[in-house]
Protein backbone atom coordinates (compact mmCIF):
# COMPACT_ATOMS: atom_id res chain seq x y z
CA UNK A 1 0.00 0.00 0.00
CA UNK A 2 2.56 2.22 0.55
CA UNK A 3 4.29 1.64 -2.72
CA UNK A 4 0.68 2.48 -4.39
CA UNK A 5 0.35 5.43 -2.10
CA UNK A 6 4.41 6.45 -3.39
CA UNK A 7 3.58 5.88 -6.72
CA UNK A 8 0.37 7.64 -6.95
CA UNK A 9 2.42 10.87 -5.13
CA UNK A 10 4.90 10.06 -8.13
CA UNK A 11 2.57 10.59 -10.94
CA UNK A 12 1.43 13.31 -9.42
CA UNK A 13 4.82 15.14 -8.98
CA UNK A 14 4.98 14.93 -12.90
CA UNK A 15 3.92 17.49 -15.11
CA UNK A 16 4.48 21.11 -17.30
CA UNK A 17 6.64 23.47 -15.41
CA UNK A 18 7.11 27.41 -16.17
CA UNK A 19 10.24 27.83 -17.70
CA UNK A 20 10.85 24.42 -18.99
CA UNK A 21 10.47 23.06 -22.52
CA UNK A 22 6.92 21.40 -22.55
CA UNK A 23 5.94 17.53 -22.47
CA UNK A 24 5.95 16.27 -26.54
CA UNK A 25 2.54 16.16 -27.67
CA UNK A 26 1.91 13.45 -31.32
CA UNK A 27 -1.88 13.18 -31.80
CA UNK A 28 -4.12 12.55 -34.48
CA UNK A 29 -6.55 15.63 -35.43
CA UNK A 30 -10.13 14.71 -34.81
CA UNK A 31 -11.24 16.15 -38.24
CA UNK A 32 -9.07 13.10 -39.70
CA UNK A 33 -6.15 14.90 -41.42
CA UNK A 34 -3.83 13.27 -39.93
CA UNK A 35 -1.16 13.51 -36.50
CA UNK A 36 -0.06 16.79 -35.34
CA UNK A 37 3.15 17.08 -32.84
CA UNK A 38 3.78 20.16 -30.59
CA UNK A 39 7.10 20.26 -32.18
CA UNK A 40 6.09 20.70 -35.33
CA UNK A 41 4.56 24.04 -34.41
CA UNK A 42 8.15 25.27 -32.83
CA UNK A 43 8.72 28.58 -33.84
CA UNK A 44 4.92 29.79 -33.22
CA UNK A 45 3.32 30.82 -29.95
CA UNK A 46 1.09 27.97 -28.89
CA UNK A 47 -1.84 27.95 -26.21
CA UNK A 48 -2.33 24.12 -25.88
CA UNK A 49 -5.63 23.60 -24.43
CA UNK A 50 -6.67 20.81 -22.67
CA UNK A 51 -11.03 20.37 -23.06
CA UNK A 52 -13.78 17.98 -22.82
CA UNK A 53 -17.72 18.46 -23.70
CA UNK A 54 -18.57 18.06 -20.39
CA UNK A 55 -16.55 21.28 -19.29
CA UNK A 56 -18.75 24.39 -19.01
CA UNK A 57 -15.95 26.52 -18.89
CA UNK A 58 -14.19 25.05 -21.96
CA UNK A 59 -17.15 26.24 -23.80
CA UNK A 60 -16.96 29.92 -22.83
CA UNK A 61 -12.83 28.92 -23.93
CA UNK A 62 -13.84 28.07 -27.64
CA UNK A 63 -15.34 31.28 -29.30
CA UNK A 64 -12.64 33.70 -27.51
CA UNK A 65 -9.80 31.01 -28.65
CA UNK A 66 -11.32 31.21 -32.29
CA UNK A 67 -10.89 35.15 -32.33
CA UNK A 68 -7.41 35.37 -31.07
CA UNK A 69 -6.60 32.61 -33.31
CA UNK A 70 -8.66 34.67 -36.34
CA UNK A 71 -6.21 37.79 -35.09
CA UNK A 72 -3.01 36.65 -33.98
CA UNK A 73 -2.27 33.88 -36.34
CA UNK A 74 -0.98 35.11 -38.92
CA UNK A 75 1.54 36.98 -36.34
CA UNK A 76 2.42 33.50 -36.01
CA UNK A 77 0.16 32.21 -32.78
CA UNK A 78 -1.78 28.64 -32.83
CA UNK A 79 -4.15 26.99 -30.73
CA UNK A 80 -3.61 23.66 -30.37
CA UNK A 81 -6.98 21.84 -28.40
CA UNK A 82 -6.53 18.65 -27.04
CA UNK A 83 -9.59 16.70 -26.48
CA UNK A 84 -9.66 14.41 -23.45
CA UNK A 85 -13.11 12.82 -23.86
CA UNK A 86 -13.88 9.25 -23.10
CA UNK A 87 -16.35 9.14 -25.84
CA UNK A 88 -15.18 10.41 -29.02
CA UNK A 89 -18.85 11.19 -30.21
CA UNK A 90 -19.09 13.24 -26.90
CA UNK A 91 -16.32 15.74 -28.58
CA UNK A 92 -17.77 15.71 -32.23
CA UNK A 93 -21.39 16.76 -30.70
CA UNK A 94 -19.36 19.81 -28.61
CA UNK A 95 -17.74 20.40 -32.21
CA UNK A 96 -20.82 20.62 -34.38
CA UNK A 97 -22.35 22.97 -31.79
CA UNK A 98 -19.04 24.94 -30.49
CA UNK A 99 -16.97 24.90 -33.97
CA UNK A 100 -13.89 25.47 -34.05
CA UNK A 101 -11.56 26.30 -36.98
CA UNK A 102 -8.50 25.83 -35.26
CA UNK A 103 -6.14 22.59 -34.34
CA UNK A 104 -8.38 20.04 -32.49
CA UNK A 105 -6.44 16.71 -31.70
CA UNK A 106 -7.95 13.99 -29.52
CA UNK A 107 -6.24 12.02 -26.69
CA UNK A 108 -8.73 9.36 -25.37
CA UNK A 109 -6.04 7.68 -23.26
CA UNK A 110 -5.39 10.01 -21.12
CA UNK A 111 -1.50 10.17 -21.69
CA UNK A 112 -1.07 14.07 -22.94
CA UNK A 113 -2.72 15.27 -19.70
CA UNK A 114 -1.06 12.89 -17.02
CA UNK A 115 2.35 14.17 -19.06
CA UNK A 116 1.49 18.11 -18.92
CA UNK A 117 -0.19 17.56 -15.11
CA UNK A 118 -3.36 18.94 -15.44
CA UNK A 119 -4.88 19.71 -12.35
CA UNK A 120 -8.19 20.65 -13.83
CA UNK A 121 -10.48 21.48 -16.84
CA UNK A 122 -9.63 23.24 -19.10
CA UNK A 123 -5.99 24.20 -18.63
CA UNK A 124 -4.49 25.93 -21.38
CA UNK A 125 -0.33 26.08 -21.76
CA UNK A 126 0.90 29.10 -23.36
CA UNK A 127 4.49 27.72 -24.84
CA UNK A 128 6.77 30.08 -26.65
CA UNK A 129 8.61 29.87 -29.02
CA UNK A 130 11.20 28.19 -27.99
CA UNK A 131 9.16 25.61 -27.02
CA UNK A 132 8.96 26.47 -22.96
CA UNK A 133 5.81 26.89 -21.06
CA UNK A 134 5.38 30.55 -19.97
CA UNK A 135 1.90 30.44 -18.66
CA UNK A 136 -0.41 27.92 -16.98
CA UNK A 137 -3.89 28.66 -16.86
CA UNK A 138 -6.43 26.59 -15.42
CA UNK A 139 -10.43 27.47 -15.67
CA UNK A 140 -11.69 29.81 -18.01
CA UNK A 141 -13.91 33.26 -17.90
CA UNK A 142 -14.98 35.58 -20.48
CA UNK A 143 -12.97 37.89 -18.57
CA UNK A 144 -9.75 36.46 -19.42
CA UNK A 145 -9.47 36.68 -22.88
CA UNK A 146 -7.60 40.63 -22.61
CA UNK A 147 -4.86 39.26 -20.13
CA UNK A 148 -4.30 36.06 -22.34
CA UNK A 149 -4.36 38.38 -25.78
CA UNK A 150 -1.51 40.24 -23.89
CA UNK A 151 0.01 37.84 -23.16
CA UNK A 152 0.05 36.06 -27.02
CA UNK A 153 1.49 39.34 -27.95
CA UNK A 154 4.14 39.98 -25.47
CA UNK A 155 5.18 36.48 -26.44
CA UNK A 156 4.84 37.28 -30.17
CA UNK A 157 6.99 40.23 -29.59
CA UNK A 158 9.83 38.15 -27.88
CA UNK B 1 -5.37 -15.29 9.81
CA UNK B 2 -5.02 -11.62 11.38
CA UNK B 3 -1.93 -11.03 8.85
CA UNK B 4 -3.67 -12.59 6.08
CA UNK B 5 -6.70 -9.78 6.43
CA UNK B 6 -4.59 -7.04 7.42
CA UNK B 7 -2.88 -7.87 3.75
CA UNK B 8 -6.12 -8.59 2.08
CA UNK B 9 -6.93 -4.71 3.29
CA UNK B 10 -3.71 -3.49 2.01
CA UNK B 11 -4.01 -5.40 -1.39
CA UNK B 12 -7.63 -3.58 -1.49
CA UNK B 13 -6.47 -0.23 -0.87
CA UNK B 14 -4.65 -0.29 -3.85
CA UNK B 15 -7.78 -0.74 -5.90
CA UNK B 16 -8.42 3.10 -4.52
CA UNK B 17 -8.06 4.77 -7.54
CA UNK B 18 -8.12 8.82 -7.99
CA UNK B 19 -10.14 9.94 -10.86
CA UNK B 20 -8.11 12.34 -12.47
CA UNK B 21 -9.71 15.99 -13.49
CA UNK B 22 -9.92 14.68 -17.28
CA UNK B 23 -11.67 11.37 -16.73
CA UNK B 24 -14.82 13.12 -15.14
CA UNK B 25 -16.50 12.83 -18.13
CA UNK B 26 -19.10 9.42 -17.36
CA UNK B 27 -19.00 11.19 -13.82
CA UNK B 28 -20.46 14.41 -15.30
CA UNK B 29 -23.29 13.12 -17.20
CA UNK B 30 -27.22 13.74 -16.02
CA UNK B 31 -27.44 10.26 -14.74
CA UNK B 32 -24.48 9.52 -12.59
CA UNK B 33 -25.84 12.79 -10.75
CA UNK B 34 -27.28 12.28 -6.86
CA UNK B 35 -30.22 14.69 -8.18
CA UNK B 36 -31.21 14.90 -11.81
CA UNK B 37 -33.58 18.04 -11.33
CA UNK B 38 -31.50 20.90 -9.10
CA UNK B 39 -34.59 23.14 -8.29
CA UNK B 40 -36.71 20.13 -7.66
CA UNK B 41 -33.68 18.63 -5.00
CA UNK B 42 -34.28 21.85 -3.48
CA UNK B 43 -37.93 22.59 -3.51
CA UNK B 44 -37.67 19.20 -1.84
CA UNK B 45 -35.18 20.16 1.07
CA UNK B 46 -36.92 23.63 1.62
CA UNK B 47 -40.18 21.36 2.40
CA UNK B 48 -37.74 19.01 4.17
CA UNK B 49 -36.13 21.25 6.43
CA UNK B 50 -39.53 22.86 7.01
CA UNK B 51 -41.58 19.80 8.11
CA UNK B 52 -38.98 18.57 10.14
CA UNK B 53 -38.79 21.92 12.11
CA UNK B 54 -34.89 21.74 11.36
CA UNK B 55 -32.62 23.09 9.64
CA UNK B 56 -28.39 22.98 8.68
CA UNK B 57 -26.77 20.75 7.40
CA UNK B 58 -28.23 21.43 3.81
CA UNK B 59 -27.40 25.20 3.49
CA UNK B 60 -30.65 26.08 3.66
CA UNK B 61 -31.70 28.70 6.53
CA UNK B 62 -34.94 28.95 9.27
CA UNK B 63 -37.24 26.22 10.14
CA UNK B 64 -40.98 25.59 10.53
CA UNK B 65 -43.07 27.76 8.52
CA UNK B 66 -41.20 26.99 4.96
CA UNK B 67 -41.26 30.17 3.83
CA UNK B 68 -37.77 31.10 3.83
Amino acid sequence: MGLCLCLSGWVHAQGAVVGEVAPAVRLPQLSGAGEVSLESLRGKVVYVDFWASWCGPCRVSFPILEKLQGELGPDGFEVLAINVDEVEADARQFLSDTPATYLVVRDGEGATPAAFGVMGMPTGYLIDRQGVVRIIHQGFRRSNEQALHNSIVELLGE
Amino acid sequence: MKYLTGLLLAVALCGCETVQPWERGILAKDEMQWQTNAMEAQLRNQIYTSKEASSGGAGAAGGGCGCN
